[in-house]
This record gives structure tokens, sequence and C-alpha cells, in this order.
């Protein structure tokens, strides 16, 4: 567990405390510019607290504090009860994982000697060091051949993956993320995502997560301290909560449009009856198709997968995959409450598809058989059923 | 051509003497220079300070600090660690800057890192700036190895043996012959210099060789 009591960071103090490495907040020089005031906050051990606040809010201050890259100006830090300001700066900061923007590899260290650093540092010996790294370096999902190469030899995604199993590789309880993913595209991102939580499920580490991202803040918190400018905390609640119920203005500018939307994310799709859907197979001939009597028919792969609607007027042979439309979202019947909203309102025949956890077709549901379950959640949540948060994943 | 033949030994055992006299320093004015940069490169306020100071030992006249030395010394004046001294004096005034660079060009994401790996001052220095500073201090050790051989050949006109020898020698005897044998020399012992620093730094950066496959 982290806990903040009472920490302020004002900047143009006598000691600015600032490790060199650039600090970024406060940089107006204003003197006495306050970048985090009197911040109480307990990131709970085995669980990721995402800071995000936009910029000058002191995410990033709050987080640097915490390895006394950053010294606070009043307040006590600790760290499973210890208070960081009494322990040695190498030990502390070594059993502390610590991913950042752009990886901010070794340039002149390979793969595998970059993953070793921490250990080594702690006196592991070289062969259980490799070891070590090169089971990270799979865990985090890399080719081990990559080992041997040099952080220039890779894609942005793949150094920030060393990134992240170099912070592991001392196999530290508290890992400090600043803005990991935000350097990257949006598709790598999304899966630099995935398989963090993927890892977190697995490690169950106490994260402290700082991001600008509301959406990737929701994502990945299992609660999120929205931070205004000043360094002011406006709210520490679980995504669920931050979206269904912002406590002012700030928060629910901050949080955004479509949060009633987005806040079904956090609601497990109810067993609903669906419809059997006829299907055809890839491949099927036109005369199969129009026997179905429906202007869009739903194929399917050879294992039952959907794999997209065809239109039967747009059949002259047999349904290829080049005929697909590719608009549709697949629900999955363990997936959310949004995910079955998405499928019906994405679906070009307005019935949105249903899959199992095996990836086999379960039926289909139509938007207008979604949304009464939608009320009836409304209806238990106002009875007093907290919606339970996090629940999707 | 013949005269260069018949005189081989004497050009080989002078440019042992040049290579000695300009190369030495160069590993002296490193050793020098590496702390001094690392200083500079750390304290805003030293940095200018230092940096000034070495640049401006660059603007003495090398006959004058040859002259010199030997009453700061105590050394007479034709000891030969009176030409070793002023080159690295020189050495130094060219390579603090350069360490100085090198060092601060570390990515900035690179040294955040480090430290927040609990690399310490000293640590740091040793496993992740000097080692990223390589390219750019062995760009200056080119330019001040160059600058040495150059240099060097001046101590002749107070009598300390290496090829600038033929340089003075050629012009007193008005034989145009020995003094482009003393320029060919020097070239070609400089050019032996920027080899061997080259062939180091490679060795020392494979990393930045390794461009994406």
């Amino acid at each position: 567990m982290i806990r903040f009591e009472g920490v302020t960071k004002r900047y143009g103090d006598a000691d600015s405390g600032s490790a060199d490495g650039g600090s970024r907040a406060g940089g107006g020089g204003d003197q006495g510019a306050v970048a985090v005031d009197n911040l109480t906050l307990e990131a709970p051990t085995g669980q990721i607290t995402v800071l995000v606040g936009p910029s000058g809010c002191g995410k990033t201050t709050t987080l640097r504090m915490v390895n006394r890259m950053i010294t606070p100006t009043s307040g006590t830090i600790s760290v499973n009860g210890r208070d960081t300001a009494s322990m040695d700066v190498a030990e502390l900061r070594r059993g502390m994982g610590y991913v950042i923007q752009h990886a901010g590899l070794f340039p002149h260290r390979t793969v595998v000697d970059n993953v070793m650093t921490v250990p080594r540092l702690l006196g592991v010996d070289k062969r259980q060091a490799r070891a070590r790294a090169m089971e990270l370096i799979e865990r985090v999902g890399l080719d081990p051949a990559m080992a041997r190469r040099y952080p220039a030899q890779l894609s942005g995604g793949q150094q920030q993956r060393v990134g992240v199993a170099r912070a592991l590789a001392a196999d530290p309880p508290v890992m400090l993320m600043d803005e990991p993913f935000s350097a990257v595209d949006p598709v790598v991102r999304e899966q630099l995502q995935n398989e963090f939580l993927r890892l977190q499920s697995e490690l169950g580490k106490t994260i402290l997560f700082v991001t600008h991202d509301i959406d990737e803040a929701v994502k990945l918190g299992d609660q999120v301290a929205v931070l205004r400018v000043g360094g002011v905390l406006a709210q520490l609640a679980p995504p669920a909560t931050l979206l269904a119920d912002p406590v002012d203005d700030f928060v629910a500018g901050f949080v955004g449009r479509d949060r009633g939307y987005r806040a079904l994310s956090f609601a497990a799709a109810p067993e609903l009856s669906l419809t059997d859907e006829p299907t055809v197979r890839l491949g099927a001939t036109a005369e199969q198709v129009r026997a179905v009597g429906s202007p869009w028919v739903l194929a399917v792969g050879d294992a039952g997968e959907p794999v997209g609607w065809v239109r039967a007027a747009a059949v002259d042979h047999e349904v290829t995959r080049d005929l697909l439309h590719r608009g549709g979202t697949v629900a999955s019947t363990s997936g959310s409450l949004r995910a079955l909203l998405d499928a019906a309102l994405s679906s070009p025949s307005g019935r949105g598809v249903v899959a199992g956890d095996d990836g086999r077709l379960v039926g289909t549901i139509t938007a207008a058989e979604v949304v009464p379950a939608i009320e009836a959640r409304r209806t238990a949540t106002t009875a007093g059923e907290v919606p339970e948060g996090a629940s999707t994943r | 051509m013949s005269w260069a033949l018949d005189h081989l030994s004497e050009i080989l055992t002078r440019a042992g003497q040049h290579a000695w006299l300009a190369g030495l320093p160069l590993v002296l004015g490193l050793v020098v220079a590496l702390p001094l940069g690392w200083l500079a490169s750390r304290t805003s306020w030293l940095r200018a300070s230092l940096l000034t100071t070495t640049g401006l030992l660059y603007t003495i006249p090398s006959l004058a600090l040859f002259i010199l030395l030997p009453s700061i010394l105590g050394t007479k004046i034709l000891d030969p660690v009176n030409v070793i001294v002023a080159m690295t004096i020189y050495t130094v005034a060219l390579l603090t800057r350069t360490v100085a660079d090198g060092l601060s060009s570390v990515d900035p994401s690179t040294r955040q890192a480090a430290i927040a790996m609990g690399y310490g001052g000293f640590a740091r220095f040793r496993a992740v700036d000097l080692p990223l500073a390589v390219p750019v201090i062995a760009a200056g050790l080119r330019v001040a190895a160059v600058s040495n051989v150059s240099i060097v050949s001046v101590a002749s006109l107070i009598g300390i043996s290496q090829l600038g020898y033929f340089l003075t020698d050629g012009y007193a005897r008005s034989f145009p012959t020995e003094v482009w044998v003393g320029i060919i020399a020097c070239l070609l012992l400089a050019l032996v210099f920027d080899l061997v620093i080259q062939v180091i730094s490679r060795a020392l950066t494979p990393w930045t060789r390794a461009v994406a496959a």
C-alpha cells in the first residue's frame, strides 16, 4: 500500500529537491507555485490506482515523490507502512518498478541486459539474472530472439514491453508508471493495455499509474484519482462511480461526454433471452443465402464463430470474406451491457451478434431488447445495490 | 623520394618520438578532462566557469608555453616533459567541453530511468552516461589528436626531437624535399591516430550500428 498523508509540493523552495533528468511541473518558475496541494490518498495493495488530470495537475510530481525523485515540501509518503523519507534512496528505488513514456531503455545495452539491470544492481548473479530476464521477456509478449537486440532495433511498442519487463525484473511489490502507453499508436496502445491487465491479474502488484487519458484511466484503474490544476484531488473513486456520479463540474467535464454510455462498460451483461439466428457458412451458395429469406444473413466460420453479415442481394455465386460487412461488433455473453448495446447498434441488420466465451455464435439481440436490461439495472441501483465496478474485465 | 628512403630510419625514429609526444598527452588529457567534464555537466555554475577557463587555455601560443613551462615546473628547457605537459593542457582545453557535452547528451528519459533504478552519481556516470558519451568524446579526441600532431612540430624550435625537425632543418637548408617529407610524415601520423581512435570507439559502441532490423 502506498499512502500519501497531507503531501504538498511547492516549487521555488530553497531546495526544490528535483532530481536531475528534468522536472516537468512548475515550469513557470513562479515563486512557490504549488504542484501538489495537501494530497491524502491511498493506493491499495495489489490494485491499480490511476492518477489522471489535465497538464499541471501535479500527477507526475505526485508519482515522482514516491521514489523520491522529487522531495515533498511537507507531508509523508509511506510504502507498506514504511516512511519513504527514512529509507535509503537506492534501496527505495530498487524496490519499485518504474516505467515511463518513452521506455527510457539504455541504448547501449541489449534488451536482455536492460532487463537484467536492477537484479544485477541488487547483486543477483549473472546467470540467474539472465534466466529471470529471459522469462520476463517472454512474459511481456516478446520473441526471445529479440533479447540480443539493441533498443534501437525495436518498435516503440516493443520498447515499451521491454520497459515493463525491466521494471518487473526484481519482482518489486510496487510499480510506478508514468504515461507508459502514451507514445505509441492507438492500436498498439490497446494491445499493451490489455496485456498489462492480463499481467496484473497474474502478478497483483500495487500500481500507481499516471495518465492524462481518462479513457485509459477508466479502463485500467481499480480506482481513479482525478486531480485538478494546482494538485488538488477532485475525486477518488472506482471508474464506474466516476462515470455515474462525478462529484463536480470539473470532474464531469473531464470525464467527458458519453459517460452514461461508457458507464455501461462496468455493467455485466445480464442473462437475456437471445434470438436464434439462421446462419450460412462461408462458401455457401447464393441459393442457400436467399433461402434464409432475410436481406442480411449472418455468416459463420468452420468452428461456428460469427465472421460477419452479408447482404443477400450482393451474393452472386458464393459467400466470400470480401463480401462481408465490416461494421458489426460481436458481444460476449460474459461481456458488458455496453458491448451488447454496441453490437446491436453497429449491426447492419439491427440484430447484435452475441458469442459465447468459446467464440461460437449464441444468438442475436436488438437494441430494443437491451434497453430494458439497462432500465432494470437503474432500478436495481437506485434501490440500493451498488453497481459492481470492474466486473467486465 | 630517394632522400626519404636514405633517411628512413631517422624519419621513423622522429615519427616515433612525435607519436609519443602527441599521443601520451591525448591519454593524459582525457584522464583529466573526464572528471572536469563530469563536473561541468552536473553543475550549471561550474559549467560556465570550467568551460570558459579550459577553452581559454587553447589560446596560449604553444611556443610561449614550451618556453614558460620549464620555469613553472622546474624542468630543463630541453626536457620532453615540457612538451608532454603543454600538449596535455591543449588536450584538456579541447576535451573538457566535448566530455561535458557528451555526458549531457544522454536522452532525458534514459537518465530518468537510470535514476529511478537507484543509480547514484558515480555509478550512473560509469554505467550509463560515459558509455553513451563515447561517440561524442571520440569525435573530440580525433580533433585533439590532429591538433596535437600539428602543434608538437613547433617543439623543434626549442630543440625537442620529432618530425618538426625536418621542417625547421629543411627551411634552414633551403631544401624543400625535407620539408615535404616532414609534412607528409605528420599527415600520415595524424591519419594513424585518427584510425586508432575510430577503431577503439567502434569497439566500445556496437549499439550505434544496430539499426532497425
